[in-house]
């Protein structure tokens, strides 16, 4: 029998390094949006932290867990990445799967943060976005997800459809970056 | 010509340019306008209106008169340019040459030529103006010509934060800077010049016993050694903004001989700071004299600054004219450098020059100057006589204007100080500002010194942070000792404005015209309305006009000052949005597949669909989308529908708040079924349609159109946290989630069942149905809806999925003569069944036009009371129906009008409109639909199409929207 051969967002897009900054697609795995019910906040809390190692996150921030990440996504609203969700979730809170709706990017280097200047609107100096931030903004047009994964390293989540144009706005500022010297 | 041993360019590296095609050489470090000083160029220009010969007024970007061309830029100032190997800059506003220049005859017009001339001239006859009279005006007046190509050069957009902002770095912004820096606070200095230091670098002064560029060069190297300090040079800020935002312009490769291609000519920063500096400095004024804009005549801080920086006499014998102390220093440094000084002229009679080494005249008054491109001699008048000075170059001061520009563009009014006769900046008109030094009226470099210190402690304070102990240095703390001097009678015309050509008199003009108020008198006479904002004229043309309405300058007050402070290019603020750049693009999982199949793409909002799949031997669109309806019609066809909204809505209270937003009910909707849905606006208007269907007890899934996903999503929002906040439910997107295809056709199912794990049956898929599937092992989920009117489903897979399963549809089909059909097929489907899109839902409709009524169901919903207002119901609507031609064959197209036969087609008579038009393959007729007033008692009538645009007028006949299977069998087969 034939199988559908599945295909990443920026497949065939090799990483690039320009100046004192790469670029990458970065595989995300598993990605499910949790929504608390009314009330269920501490109870969907308390089943991540003991089912995943982590609890619901914080706005602004993301929690690493021993396998998974959760990462805060909007008004009352995480991101559970890197697992499947344990099932007892579904009883405190709305799940659905995002796996192939957000395309991930991960941009690294001494410049990350100048490249980023060029194209987020927010304070992104390690002072103000720490390791263990993110925030949902716009990357020049399109709406993106930012997590700062290192003093320079950030991920980027981008809608899925968006992914071509996310990359190639992140090149330019790449290339005017560098270009400074 | 320069002169040896001054100046700050490095003489050991010369650099060729080329002004107006005349090779010439200058130094690194030198500026277009200092070089071609060095070169005794002094004509540089023609004047707006009169073509005037013009030479550099300034050494900084408030220039007015030093405009030129370089690299298809127009209005750059020579001023600010700086001078790289290979330069080329071309003069503006000549024909055919800088020299002998054809329109310079307007000068000898200049009588007839004052403030409002045109208005008064030209008023008749009207229709004279657009097509005669004004393109006669633009094509002798005005500065330089864009190049009327869009601009390829790279520009980019940046954001930065600080604690605390500097703006200038001159002696009070270096010490301001030292002092938030050394207090801890994060900086951002930032200076219009490549070289920090303003002043400091043009005088002769000394800072705690050495010269001052030299104190300065190293202030700026500690600052620049410091982790917390962000020095941004060629830097200026244009604007302040509300929330300590400002933006700045940083010229980032125009500088250089090759930028390269990857480096942005200019960067526009948004820059938010906790608090903020000003030390912008000042800008000196000229003196309103007869004919004071030969090339030649400039201001006296100019010429010291081309001496001290550039090391350039700016003539061989230089007169100083001025008003005040500080203008001596011109004649001093002059002379100090071997420069022959012709007069020094002080308008002051109380004060005694008469030690001075050169001719001293107290009392004095230039009236006339003459020389034909450039300034050969004064005549002057003074305390004991007349005199006519032989001079190439007169340096003029009329005091300074501290540069408050930026404390007043959030609405704040600068302050009048009678001392220095100037503005200074108002306390607290930005929040968060403090002015200092020359900005803030104070001008010795001790004052400066001092005030940036105090300045920065203010800002630091207000932030929490402690200013450092630091004492300021020692330095010059001379008086100023300016007698104000606004206007200098004599014979001929006494420029205000240069860079717009207004004069003393027609400022006199407006207010003896009563447009006495400032603002009117500005518009009158454009005074400061060109591109340097009347930097140097301001406040010398509301002094004159104070002085014409016998009022006070205090009383007669400013104009507004706008952002920005410079000319900023449209290119640098747009930055990011040249070519694709101007809209991100969305991308079906199916991009590649339908690229590969040779398929146009058109844009559907930000998303990229197939127009049509043209096959060999297809001459036109038209060809290839008959056949694609063909083949959903007696086949099977294939369409990515991925585009479509979908949200994902879950919770107890799920089924309450579809009720709430629909006008149908779906609290009734059983698990498994799908439900066509109509959403209004809370102004009782279509907001969009679309099918929900439920997943389970407590789980929906709700499609939007593509259009208005978006806007669904906000709609919704809005709805459960402003109105229904209760409701225990949430919704997410999963619109990227899910790659979803339409397989539409008689053929439908047989194609789905040669391709899921577990084939289907009427029984487990009825119409509308919904259900899980397995697609090749691919979790799934199957939907049969139809938007075609054919036995058809919708398919979706994860996304990662989309493309696999793209093609493998598509070669499907094509083994049972179908195929993809693409966005012109789609709409031809939907056009024969009537089913409504945005064309017709465009907003001003309601249920009722479309007939829909009966899906407003008994309970409460958005927007109802709304639409059962009076005039949203009845006869008096235009209501949605379909048209044929009356001969199939004629073309038609939307946004043609209907009315009835007998009446002009005017708008008076106008009964409606169409939205959708098609040619319909299956029914071998043009079909429409559109909008007609109380249209569906009028089917089976004959109307008149008029289409104005393209010259169509016809007779249509009036039917049911739905062309083909008005029972909906093939659907439900």
């Amino acid at each position: 029998m034939v199988s559908l051969i599945p295909r990443s967002p920026l497949a065939g897009r090799p990483p690039l390094l320009i100046g004192d900054c790469g670029l990458a697609e970065n595989a995300l795995g598993s990605v499910t949006s949790l929504a608390p019910f009314a009330g269920k906040e501490a109870a969907l809390s308390k089943t991540l932290k003991s089912g995943h190692g982590a609890g619901f996150p914080e706005p602004n921030r993301w929690l690493a867990g021993p396998s998974a990440r959760l990462v805060w996504s909007g008004r009352a609203q995480a991101f559970l990445i890197g697992a499947a969700p344990e099932p007892g979730l579904a009883k405190c809170a709305a799940l659905t799967d995002q796996t192939d709706a957000w395309a991930g990017l991960r941009l690294s280097g001494a410049a990350a943060e100048a490249v980023l200047a060029r194209l987020i609107p927010l304070d992104l100096r390690l002072a103000a976005f720490a390791v263990g931030h993110a925030a949902r903004s716009q990357l020049q047009h399109v709406m993106v997800l930012i997590l700062r994964t290192d003093a320079a390293e950030f991920e980027l989540l981008v809608m899925r459809s968006f992914a071509q144009t996310a990359w190639h706005e992140l090149e330019e500022a790449m290339k005017s970056v560098a270009a400074r010297g | 010509m320069r002169v040896a041993g001054k100046g700050l360019v490095d003489r050991n590296r010369p650099v060729g340019f080329h002004f107006d095609g005349t090779s010439h050489s200058g130094f690194h470090g030198d500026t277009l306008a200092s070089a071609l000083l060095a070169n005794d160029v002094r004509l540089m220009g023609r004047s707006f209106k009169y073509h005037r010969p013009r030479g550099v007024l300034t050494a900084g970007s408030e220039e007015p008169n030093a405009l030129v061309n370089v690299r298809g830029t127009p209005n750059v100032r020579a001023t600010v340019q700086e001078l790289y190997d290979g330069l080329a800059a071309q003069s503006q506003n000549r024909w055919p040459t800088l020299r002998y220049d054809v329109m310079s005859v307007n000068d000898l017009a200049a009588p007839f030529l004052g403030a409002g001339f045109y208005y008064k001239t030209f008023m008749w006859p009207r229709r004279f103006w657009e097509t005669l009279y004004e393109p006669l005006i633009r094509r002798a007046a005005g500065l330089g010509k864009l190049a009327r190509q869009p601009d390829e050069s790279r520009y980019e957009k940046a954001f930065a934060f600080c604690d605390v902002l500097v703006i200038g770095a001159g002696p009070a912004g270096l010490m301001a800077a030292l002092s938030a820096a050394q207090a801890g606070a994060t900086v951002i200095l930032a200076d219009e010049d490549y070289l920090l230091g303003g002043r400091l670098n043009a005088e002769t002064h000394e800072i705690d016993g050495k010269p001052a560029a030299v104190w300065a060069a190293d202030l700026v190297a500690e600052l620049a050694g410091m982790d917390n300090v962000r020095l941004m040079a060629r830097t200026t800020i244009t604007g302040a903004y509300d929330g300590g935002t400002f933006s700045a312009l940083e010229r980032v490769g125009q500088h250089l001989a090759a930028p390269g291609a990857d480096l942005p000519l200019e960067c526009f920063w948004r820059i938010v700071a906790r608090g903020s500096v000003l030390a912008a400095g000042a800008i000196e004024r000229p003196l309103a004299f007869p004919n004071n804009d030969r090339p030649g005549i400039m201001v006296a801080s100019a010429v010291r600054s081309y001496l001290n920086r550039y090391g350039v006499a700016s003539g061989k014998s230089v007169a100083v004219f001025g008003n005040n102390d500080d203008a001596h220093r011109t004649a001093r440094d002059l002379h100090a450098a071997g420069v022959t000084v012709a007069a020094l002229i002080d308008s002051r009679t109380d004060i005694d020059i008469s030690a001075a080494p050169y001719p001293a005249y107290t009392g004095g008054r230039v009236v006339g100057t003459g020389g034909r491109l450039g300034l050969s001699e004064i005549r002057l008048h003074y305390l004991n006589g007349e005199k006519v000075v032989y001079a190439d170059c007169l340096a003029m001061s009329g005091g300074w204007n501290p540069t408050v520009h930026l404390s007043c563009h959030l609405g704040g009014r600068p302050v009048w100080r009678p001392d220095i006769a100037a503005f200074v900046p108002a306390a607290g008109s930005v929040p968060g500002m403090v002015a200092a030094g020359a900005a803030n009226g104070s001008f010795s470099t001790q004052a400066c010194l001092a005030e940036g210190l105090r300045a920065a402690g203010e800002v630091l304070q207000a932030i929490g942070l402690t200013a450092p102990d630091i004492v300021a240095p020692r330095a010059e703390d001379a008086a100023y000792g300016l007698e104000p001097l606004w206007q200098i009678a004599g014979k001929g015309r006494a420029w205000l404005d240069f860079q717009n050509d207004v004069t003393v008199k027609d400022v006199k003009l407006a207010a003896q015209e009563n447009f006495a108020s400032v603002e009117l008198m500005k518009r009158y006479t454009t005074q400061g309305m060109a591109p340097d904002q009347g930097k140097s004229s301001n406040v010398a043309a509301l002094a004159v006009l104070a002085d014409a309405t016998g009022r006070g300058i205090p009383e007669t007050g400013t104009t507004t000052f706008r952002p920005p402070f410079i000319p900023t290019s449209i290119a640098a603020i747009g930055a990011g949005g040249r070519g694709m750049g101007f809209a991100p693009q969305r991308f079906m999982t199916s991009h590649r597949a339908t690229l590969e199949r040779a398929a146009p793409m058109i844009e559907a909002g930000l998303w990229y669909r197939p127009s049509y799949f043209p096959k060999p031997g297809e001459a036109s669109w038209r060809e290839a989308c008959d056949r694609e309806v063909g083949l959903v019609r007696r086949k099977v066809g294939v369409a990515d529908v991925s585009t479509l909204g979908k949200i994902d809505l879950q919770g107890p209270d799920a089924a309450r708040f579809l009720d709430l937003v629909y006008t149908n009910t779906f609290s009734t909707l059983k698990p498994g079924r799908v439900r066509y849905g109509l959403m209004l606006r809370e102004d009782g208007h279509v907001l969009d349609d679309g099918t929900t269907a439920r997943l389970g007890e407590q789980h929906f899934l709700m499609t939007t159109t593509t259009a208005a996903a978006g806007l669904v999503m906000r709609h919704l929002e809005f709805v459960h946290q402003a109105l229904c906040p209760d409701l225990d439910l949430r919704f997410i997107s999963v619109t990227e989630q899910w790659a979803q295809f339409a397989v539409a056709g008689p053929l439908a199912r047989d194609l789905l069942n040669t391709l899921l794990d577990q084939p289907i049956d009427p029984a487990a898929f009825p119409f509308m149905g919904c259900g899980p599937v397995s697609v090749m092992g691919v979790a799934g989920r199957l939907f049969r809806i139809s938007f075609s009117g054919e036995h058809a489903y919708e398919v979706a897979v994860p996304a990662r999925y989309g493309e696999a399963l793209f093609r493998d549809l598509c070669a499907r089909a094509e083994v049972m003569d179908g195929g993809p059909y693409g966005m012109e097929a789609l709409n031809v489907l939907r056009i024969e069944k009537g089913f409504v899109t945005h064309a017709e839902i465009h907003g001003r409709i309601s249920a009722f036009d479309i007939g829909m009524a009966g899906l407003v169901a008994a309970k409460d919903c958005i927007g109802k009371a709304a639409a059962a207002r009076p005039g949203m119901i009845g006869p008096e609507r235009e209501q949605l129906v379909g048209l044929k031609p009356a001969a199939p064959s004629v073309s038609i197209a939307a946004g043609a009008h209907l009315f009835t036969f007998g009446t002009a087609a005017t708008r008076e008579n106008d009964q409606g409109y169409l939205t959708s038009v098609c040619w319909s393959p299956t029914l071998s007729s043009h079909l429409a639909l559109g909008f007609l007033q109380n249209g569906r008692a009028r089917h089976g009538e004959t109307v008149r199409l008029v289409d104005h645009l393209r010259g169509v007028d016809t007779p249509c006949i009036i039917c049911d929207p739905v062309f083909l299977d008005i029972k909906g069998e093939r659907a439900r087969g």
